[in-house]
This record gives C-alpha cells, structure tokens and sequence, in this order.
C-alpha cells in the first residue's frame, strides 16, 4: 500500500495551484485533509501525475456569518466547525452533522472542501449542502462562478468541477429564527459513513408549514433532495398522517444501491424511518426543545 | 507460600512503553546491513492456472535485485506437511495454480517498499482463468471446479466419530430438535501486521529470520523442510514485542518460508511487512460452517444425544494446522453438559476463499453458537425457562475431575454456582419482568443465555484425530501428545532475580505476571524482577508445542515459572540449610531468606545466599552446582495421544464461562442495543485480576465482531469484497457495551499455582448468548437467528418476512 510515483507540489497562492492545474493538464489532483485521497493513492486507485497541495495557500480556512449565509472556506477543517462558536449558534444542524463525520483525527485533517468535492453520496455535507440549498464557489483560470448542490454533484465521487478548478468556499442559507432541524443517521459503527442519513429544517407556523427542507444521504448516487416529501407538509401540514406521507413519499424518492453493507430496499426502508424521525425531532425544536 | 502478589490487579509493567509508542515490535528492529524490501505479487483471480512469467520488466528497474516467482518456489521449496493424508501440495507461494484471490505468486526484492510495489506491477504473470466456487456446499457437487486435482474432489478431510450410543439415545427421546446454521468467516485483525525479516548466511548456512512469529513452534521444524534446512540452521527470532495474534499470526509461517527463500535466491537481507489489505486479502481466518443440529431430549429437558454435522470452508488448500477447526474442541464438544451420546461428522472443504487457521477460540464459537441455539430451541419447544434446561444439564461439582465422552478430562468446576452467579448479577428474574412490560408496550426486548466450557492449552495430540483409527494404528504412524514451556530463573550475585522465557508473548502482560509468581515465590517485590521474553531458537529451551496460543500461558507457561522458582528455593535451602550447619528439615525459606523453623539464629537473605554461591565457591555443600539458576520445562501428564475410539484430552485445563445478555432490537432500523451484559467466569486461580479483565473485553469484543460487524464476504467469482477496514468492520471502544464482570475460581488441580487460561474467553460465547437475545427479543415474530453476522439489512430482511407472514429465517443478502 504505496502509492505510484507523483510529483508534489505545495503552492503559496492560489494562482500558483490554478497555474500547475493547468500545467498537467487534468492529471494533478487536489490535495486538501487527504482523508479520501491518501487512501486511494496507496490503494493505487488513482495514479495522478502530480498533486498540488492547498495547505499551505493562505485565507481558504474561515467561518463567516453574511447575508444571512454562513460562508466557509474551503479548506476548513471539519474539527474547527465543530468547534466554531458561530456554527452552534447560528447552524446547529451543521454542528450536529460534523459530529458524524469520522472520528477525531480524521476531523482533525478533513475539510470541508474536500469532502464536498470528493462527492461521497454516504457522507455528511453533501446531503447538508443539498437540504440547505447551498452553494460553493470554484475558480479557474477562466473566472469564478457559482454552483448550487443539484450543480455539482454528478454520481459517485464525481462532481462538475473542472479539472482546472478550484473549490474555494462553501456558503449556506442560513435558516429563520425558530425552524426546526435535525440530522438523523444510521451508521454500522460510530464514525462510519451513513448507511442513510436525513437533514431536516422545518419552517412552522402553528399547524401550517411554512417550509421544509429534507435531503437523503447513502440513497443513491448522489445526496438527494426529498422535495416531493417537503411538498407533502407544505400542503398538508405537520399532523401526523401528514408525517407519515411524507416519510413513505421519502423513500419512493430514492434510489439506492446495495452493497456490502446493506441491501438497496433496506436503504430504502430506512430512508422512510429516519425521515419520519427527523421531521420530529426537528419539530420538537421548532416547537422551543432543545435546539 | 503466601500469596500477597497473586491475585493482586497490578497495572502492567508493559504498559508505559506500548502506551508511549516505544514498544520494540519487528518493524522497529535495527535493519540488517544492505536490507532490501520485498512486494508480494499477488493472484487476482480466485481460480487460475499459471501459464508462465515475465520479470523483465521488473529487474530492469534499478534498485531492483531480485524476483522469485512460483517456479523457484517449486524447484527450491518442498510443500508444507498438511495435518489430512489428502494430497493437497501447499507450496509457500502458487506454483500451478492460483487458488485464491491474493495468494502470492511472486516476490520483487528492491531497494525499498515504493520501489518494490512499483516493480510488483511490472511482473507479468500469464493465467488462465478458471471457474470459481466459493460456497462449501456447492463446492461438494460433482460438477463443482475441482482445485486440486490430485484430491480429485474439494473434500479435504472427513471423519465420521460416534460416542455411546446416540441411534438409542435418539430413538429413546420425547423430543428432538433439529436446526441449521451458519457461522461466518472472520478474523482477529491484529492491530500490527505480519512481519518477516530474513537473513541467508551462504558461509554457516544458517537463515536468520526475525519475525512476529508465535508458535506453535511445530511451525519452525515444518518451515526448515520446507525450505530444506536443517532445523539448527534456521534461526527464529522474535522481538520483545508482538502487536496482539489472537491466533491469527500462527499462520504467518508460510512467509517466513518465501521471504527465506527470497533471501536466499537474492543474497540480501529481505523484509516485508505485511500491509492491511495484504492482511485481510490472504493472512488467515476462522472458517466459514454450515452445520446440521440434531439434539435428542426428554420433556423434562434431559439432553440425551446429540448429532452435528459440521461442513468446514477451509479455503484453497487444508493448512496445518487445519482441520483443528472440526477437531480442536473435541475434548469439550459436549460443553458444560452431562450428555453422553454423541455423532459428530467433520468435512473439510476447499473452495476458492483465503485459508483459515486458529482465531482466538478456534472453532469454540461455532460449537457454542451452534448447541447454545440448539438449547434454546429446547426450552422453547418444551416450554420451559432456558436458564432451567440448563440447569438440568450442567455437569455436578461433585463430578470433577469429569471424563467427558470424547475423552476430554475437566480438571475443575462449579458451574451450577457460576451459572447461579451470573443470573444473580443480571438479576434474571427482574430482567423477565422487564421484557413482559416491553412487550405489552410491543417492544423488542430480549434475554440471552449462554454456557461454555472454556478449554486451554491444547494438547497437540488433538490433530491427529484428523486421520482415520487405522491410519492411527499402523507401526510407522508415530503418535503425538504434549503440551510443554519452559522458564528459567537466575539470581545474580546481589540477589536480584531475571526469569527468561520463551513465550513469545502478543500483549497478554507476562512480564507482569511472571514478577508476580515469582515475588510470591522469592518473597521479593516484583518491580525487582527482570523478565526477559524475547524468543531465539538458538538459545532458547522450546519444544514443539512453545509459544503463545491456546491460552496457554496462564496455564502451562506460569506452572513453568513456579516451578523453576520452587527448584530455586530448594537448592537455597539446602545451601542454607549447610551454611547454617543444621539438617535441611529444620530450615524453611520465607519472606525472602532461609531460617531455622525454630527462629533461632541468624536468617539468610537471597542476595546473602547470591553473594556466597557466585563469589565464593567453596562454600557450596559437596555435590551442589555452582551458580544460582534453575531452568523449569513444565508439561502436564494429561495430554495424551487420541486413543483409537477418537478419543482425546485436546486442552489440558478447561475453565467455564456463563453469560447472560438482555438487548432491546429497534423494529424500524434492525439495530441492535445491548441493555445489560453480565459475564462469569472460571478460570481457576486469577493471578492479575486487571489483566484477567483485559481478556474478557477483548475476548467479548472479537465475539461481537463477528456476531454483529465482521465477515470476510465473497462474490460468487471468488473477488473479496471486504479487504479494506471500510469494508470489513470491527466493533471499536464506541461499540464496546459495559460489561459486568465476575469470576468463582475453582483452582485447577493439574497446575502449580491452580491457574487456567483465559485467552480467548468470550469470544466464544457472545456469538451464542446474542444470538440468543435476539432471537428471544423477536420472539413474538417467529425470527430464530440461525446464521450471523446479525447486520442491520439481514436483521431487518428477517422481521419484514415475519411480519409478512412466513418463511423461514435464512438470512440472505449483504
């Protein structure tokens, strides 16, 4: 378990790290906490050329509050959101999710980037990103420009980026005052990646409600927008049959694989019963529990 | 003897460096000068023959010195002796044929790690594929692949044993139930790899091999045939430190053979560290079983008869010591049961999987998920408790020693009163009432129970049950038996004492409980006690059946430590006794010095008695050795060979274990939640009660694994889908339940200090006492777990069915 040869390169700027993109031509990849690709260059799963290191580039690690966003540098690690005042304050349910991400080292070198831009469909943030209908931003020589979740992420490890960009920041909507969120998973083992996993963030107003977000991790190739579920209490309500039809309209709105370590229908089931369970626990927040 | 170290929870004394990171482990050891680095070049197919190599590509890159590929491994190395008389050639790397995905077919030597995996790829090696068969029951068909075709058939081994009369026993019974199982293949996954360092001297003919190697030491004369060496010109040694085994790396000897060989061809020092996916592609495992339960009972819940049939997935070729998985419980397959009649019929298969070997229990998983299952099924079909069926079955205290039917000699035992004792601590009877409250608010909510005779330190005779009566009895057939260790202690010249073993130990703290005996023995303090446990062959009292497997050393190491103590003490009171010119009756040796029994006179401490012995000569009595050392072998009396009725006394002190587990199953999400957890056990004396401690969680934590998380998983072309830690899971500290912990020592009366092992402990038992749980907390459904891992999918796919309204619970799926 030794990687291939590969050039290294560690540049001190960001044009720097777009000019070697450019240089090898899509054959350099990004190296960021290192937590997935490390793995997969031992594993000889991937032979980059080279590979352009973004830690030492200043001002791509910070956590700011603006316009109503929460507006995170890419290379943030996973360990300074957890313990980031205003991610508690402002986004618990960003909080709550990087609980789940590994356990303490790997938080200690991941990053919020990186884990967006290798596209696990299992993981965290992704889903995040898609619940919160968030957004990153990605340069390359060509410009900078702006991609919503549905954008970026294509299937299995694969997003929209070029080969010659850069994701360079994370911004997420930050929701009213009062809503409700919940980030409910199932894991075989504390720290694993999400058999399935559901964000919620619940809008209400009495009965009514106003909004509802919900997105699935671990239910197919790439995190999914349960939008259709959303509609169901937008229209009905947050009674109970509501809830219901919402969860069972949950799980028809996925299309997850089997593997290993779990069957397709089972991922499917569970996609029924955490929804179900988020959207409680996030009404019980919105209701003043514990948020 | 007092004993005011013995029993004591001492913190180990091996702790402060393995803790801090500077244990000496083989990969922390000096480099030979000139070292070279090895990359294993390894079959990606499951089932293919070897058409041919190319290595040009690969000595063509500089700092590459060397390629071995099978056919030096064919010319140059003989194959392994094999414990079945089935022509199975098992060569240290494939020489034909591939057998098994990831099985060596090639060695790149270079000058470093990167450079040798990058040289790896280059090595071309021409096969043609061939079908593949992976389920042991398939493997059995008459249209199945054959993989060796010399066998003719994948059946390895097979024997059939009978004991009393199970047909009448059957025939004779109110009830009899029947049931089938299947138990997953899993490993122990040490947290340190295999590690090989080989040195060839051309001039003294000698390889020098430092390894991670712990025994069986039938492993070292087995290697040095293999390579063609005499057994005194092969070196074994092993570092002070080994990171945890757990029986795993009993099978690490075939690398010892091809980085030998890779020395050897190459003339520079070799090592090769084994790399995790090398470890759970190709290192070892327990077996993967289908087996067929019958038990034959009265209503009262008597067990009268039992019948097993057990089919065994050994892998691509039967490795010694295999087939011990069928035969290395023997002595106990009966467990803590008065049962006397008994049909066992043990098979063998080779199928295109990775090979199997010891893992922390050795088949006592199996056995125990199997008959515990079955005891439960007991209980239910009669209606009665299964803490009542068990009771009317455990074997009396007032039986012991008791002579199981399979020849198997229980040294010691109350298990009534351990099983009464963890009932108590679990509080059993609340814990029903708790499950009728969940039940009525219709919660899942359920009581496992499982008992177990906990063998250790096998006695090598056991493996010979793998050949038929007949063989047994021709006059070339040599019989086997034996369990042996040896220690030896030496008091320097201002008295302070250093004990050399040979135990080669894995984490299991001898250091530490070795200064224990012999504080109690010398009536010293144990921080004075100096342990030496590195192995050397060349310098090292071993045998055989040396190492550290099979709980031995708890047992039969610690008896040799006391021992060579007691010879110690009594050559210093005879020396003490001529010193102070009385007859050695009247002297006694205690709190560290010889002193007249009637307190008279002066007293001699250890370090006076050291001074004189090594310094002044003369004063030693007429006929007393200089010098103040004793070298202990012990070996028990009880190990013989199996007698021609199958017979065998296959462990030589056999502890108890009693469980019991209440877990609560979430019907949504299949998970299972472990409520309480109580864990008794017998292991007669406990020297270290910490380290006793110690191997329970740990034993518990490998049970769970593969209850719950681990199996090593194949798709039907023989590709393993579990060679990465993200695949194959093991439970971590976050999975690990509390556990309530308690012991009844019944002193063995077979060792010195009344101790047992305690090794693989509940490793054996959790497989059975959660499957037992859970299939009470789903009770109400009609789900019986016959088959494990219980993962959330299966689990789940098992409750869909039920509440669907039938089938039957085999398990299916990831």
């Amino acid at each position: 378990m030794k990687p291939p040869p590969f050039e290294y390169h560690a540049p001190a700027s960001l044009e720097e790290a777009l000019a070697l993109l450019v240089r090898y031509g899509g054959e350099a990849k990004l190296l960021a906490g290192g937590q997935s690709l490390v793995p997969l260059l031992n594993f000889r799963l991937l032979r980059p050329a080279a590979l352009v290191d973004l830690n030492r580039i200043p001002g791509l690690a910070y956590i700011r509050e603006e316009d109503g966003r929460l507006v995170l540098g890419a290379m943030t690690r996973q360990r300074a959101i957890e313990f980031s005042d205003v991610v508690r304050r402002r986004l618990p349910l960003l909080h709550a999710a990087t609980r789940l991400v590994g356990h303490l080292p790997i938080r200690t070198r991941g990053t919020i980037g990186g884990s967006l831009a290798h596209a696990d469909p299992a993981a965290e943030y992704p889903a995040l990103l898609t619940a919160l209908e968030g957004e990153v931003v990605a340069v390359s020589p060509r410009g900078r420009r702006v991609l919503a979740a549905a954008e970026l992420f294509r299937t299995y490890l694969t997003t929209s980026l070029g080969t010659d960009e850069i994701l360079v920041e994370v911004r997420l909507p930050l929701p009213p005052p009062g809503a409700g969120w919940a980030f409910e998973e199932f894991s075989r083992r504390h720290g694993d990646f999400a058999i399935v996993a559901v964000a919620a963030v619940v809008e209400r107003e009495g009965a009514r409600c106003r909004r509802a977000r919900l997105a699935a991790a671990g239910a197919g190739p790439v995190p999914v927008r349960l939008r259709e579920a959303e509609a169901i209490l937008e229209r009905d309500g947050l009674g109970e049959d509501a809830l219901r039809a919402a969860a069972a309209r949950a799980a028809e709105l996925v299309e997850p694989d089997s593997d290993v370590h779990a069957s397709a229908e089972y991922r499917r089931h569970l996609t029924a019963v955490l929804t179900e369970r988020a959207l409680r626990r996030a009404l019980a927040r919105a209701d003043g529990g514990d948020g | 003897m007092t004993s005011r170290w013995i029993g004591r929870p001492l913190p180990r004394v091996e702790d402060a460096r393995l803790l801090t990171g500077r244990g000496t482990f083989v990969d922390d050891l000096p480099p030979p000068p000139g070292l070279h680095h090895a990359a294993i070049v390894r079959s990606p197919y499951a089932h293919a023959r070897i058409l041919g190599y190319d290595v040009r590509a690969a000595l063509a890159m500089e700092g590459v010195v060397g390629v071995v590929t099978g056919e030096d491994v064919a010319r140059s190395t003989r194959p392994f002796s094999v414990g079945v008389t089935t022509p199975v050639q098992y060569y240290c790397a494939a020489t034909d044929k591939a057998r098994f995905v990831g099985e060596p077919v090639a060695v790149v030597v270079a000058r470093d790690r990167y450079l040798a995996e990058d040289a790896a790829e280059r090595v071309v090696v021409h096969y043609e594929p061939l079908p593949a068969v992976v389920d042991p029951e398939r493997a059995l068909e008459p249209d199945a692949p054959i993989l060796h075709e010399a066998v003719g058939s994948n059946l390895a081994s097979h024997r059939r044993l009978v004991y009393g009369d199970p047909d009448r026993a059957f025939a004779e019974a109110d009830v009899v139930i029947r049931e089938r199982f299947r138990f997953p293949k899993y490993s122990s996954t040490p947290i340190e790899t295999y590690g090989v360092i080989a040195r060839w001297d051309p001039l003294e003919g000698v390889l020098t091999v430092w390894s991670n190697f712990m025994g069986p030491f039938i492993m070292h004369p087995l290697t040095a045939r293999a390579l063609g060496l005499p057994e005194n010109r092969l070196r074994f040694i092993v570092p002070p430190d080994i990171g945890g085994s757990f029986g795993i790396k009993t099978s690490l000897y075939p690398y010892i053979a091809l980085i030998g060989l890779a020395a050897m061809k190459t003339g520079v020092p070799v090592k090769w560290i084994e790399d995790r996916r090398e470890h759970l592609l190709a290192s070892s495992s327990g077996t993967d079983r289908v087996a067929e339960r019958e038990l034959a009972a009265r209503k009262d819940g008597t067990i009268l008869g039992m019948r097993i049939r057990w089919l065994d997935n050994v892998g691509g070729y039967i490795r010694s010591p295999e087939p011990g998985c069928s035969f290395r419980p023997l002595g106990n397959y009966v467990g803590p049961y008065r049962v006397q009649h008994l049909e066992v019929e043990a098979a063998a298969v080779m199928t295109n999987k990775s090979l199997t070997g010891p893992n922390r229990g050795y088949a006592c998983g199996h056995l125990y998920f199997e008959t515990e299952r079955m005891v439960d099924l007991l209980a239910e079909r009669l209606g009665l408790d299964p803490a009542e069926v068990r009771r009317r079955n455990l074997i009396r205290p007032e039986q012991f020693p008791y002579r199981t039917p399979t020849g198997g000699l229980y040294d010691s035992g109350d298990y009534p009163a351990a099983f009464e004792k963890a009932l108590e601590l679990a509080r059993y009877d609340e814990l029903r009432r708790e499950q009728a409250r969940a039940r009525a608010e219709g919660r899942a909510f359920g009581i496992g129970l499982a008992v177990a005779v906990d063998p250790s330190v096998s006695n090598m005779g056991y493996v010979a049950t793998a050949l038929d009566p007949q063989f047994r009895a021709k006059p070339e057939y040599l019989p086997k038996s034996g369990a042996v260790d040896a220690c030896t202690v030496k008091v320097d010249p201002l008295g302070r004492v250093t004990a050399v073993l040979a135990t080669t130990p894995q984490g299991q703290g001898h250091q530490t409980i070795v200064s224990q005996i012999l504080a109690d023995e010398l009536g010293i303090d144990p921080r004075e006690v100096t342990v030496v446990d590195e192995m050397d062959t060349f310098t090292r009292v071993w045998s055989i059946s040396s190492g550290t497997y099979s709980s031995r050393f708890g047992s039969v190491g610690t008896s040799a430590v006391a021992l060579a103590a007691r010879k110690l003490r009594a050559k210093l009171l005879a020396y003490g006794a001529h010193l102070l010119e009385v007859p050695v009756d009247a002297v006694e040796f205690r709190d560290g010095a010889v002193r007249r029994r009637d307190g008279a006179g002066p007293i001699l401490t250890l370090k006076d008695l050291a001074g004189r012995a090594h310094w002044h000569t003369q004063s030693l009595p007429e006929g007393m050795e200089p010098g103040l050392e004793a070298t202990a072998v012990f070996g028990f009396r009880v190990a013989d060979a199996v007698d021609a009725g199958d017979r065998v006394n296959s462990s030589n002190t056999y502890g108890f274990i009693a469980e019991v587990m209440a877990v609560e199953v979430d019907l949504d999400t299949a998970a299972i939640r472990i409520v309480k957890y109580v864990s008794v056990h017998d292991a007669g004396t406990i020297i270290n009660p910490l380290i006793a401690r110690g191997q329970i969680y740990g034993g518990a934590l490998h049970g769970l694994g593969g209850a719950l998380y681990e199996e090593l998983l194949y798709d039907e072309s023989g590709q393993c889908l579990t060679a990465t830690f993200m695949d194959y899971l093991v439970p971590t500290a976050c999975e690990a339940p509390v556990i309530d912990i308690a012991h009844v020592e019944s002193p063995s009366p077979l060792t010195p200090l009344g101790s047992k092992g305690l090794g693989e402990s509940s490793s054996m038992t959790v497989p059975a006492v959660i499957a037992n749980a859970v299939s009470d907390a789903l009770a109400p459904l009609g789900v019986r777990i016959t088959e494990l891992p219980m993962t959330p999918s299966r689990l789940w796919s098992l409750i869909r069915r039920a509440r669907a309204g039938g089938g039957s619970p085999a398990g299916a799926g990831p």
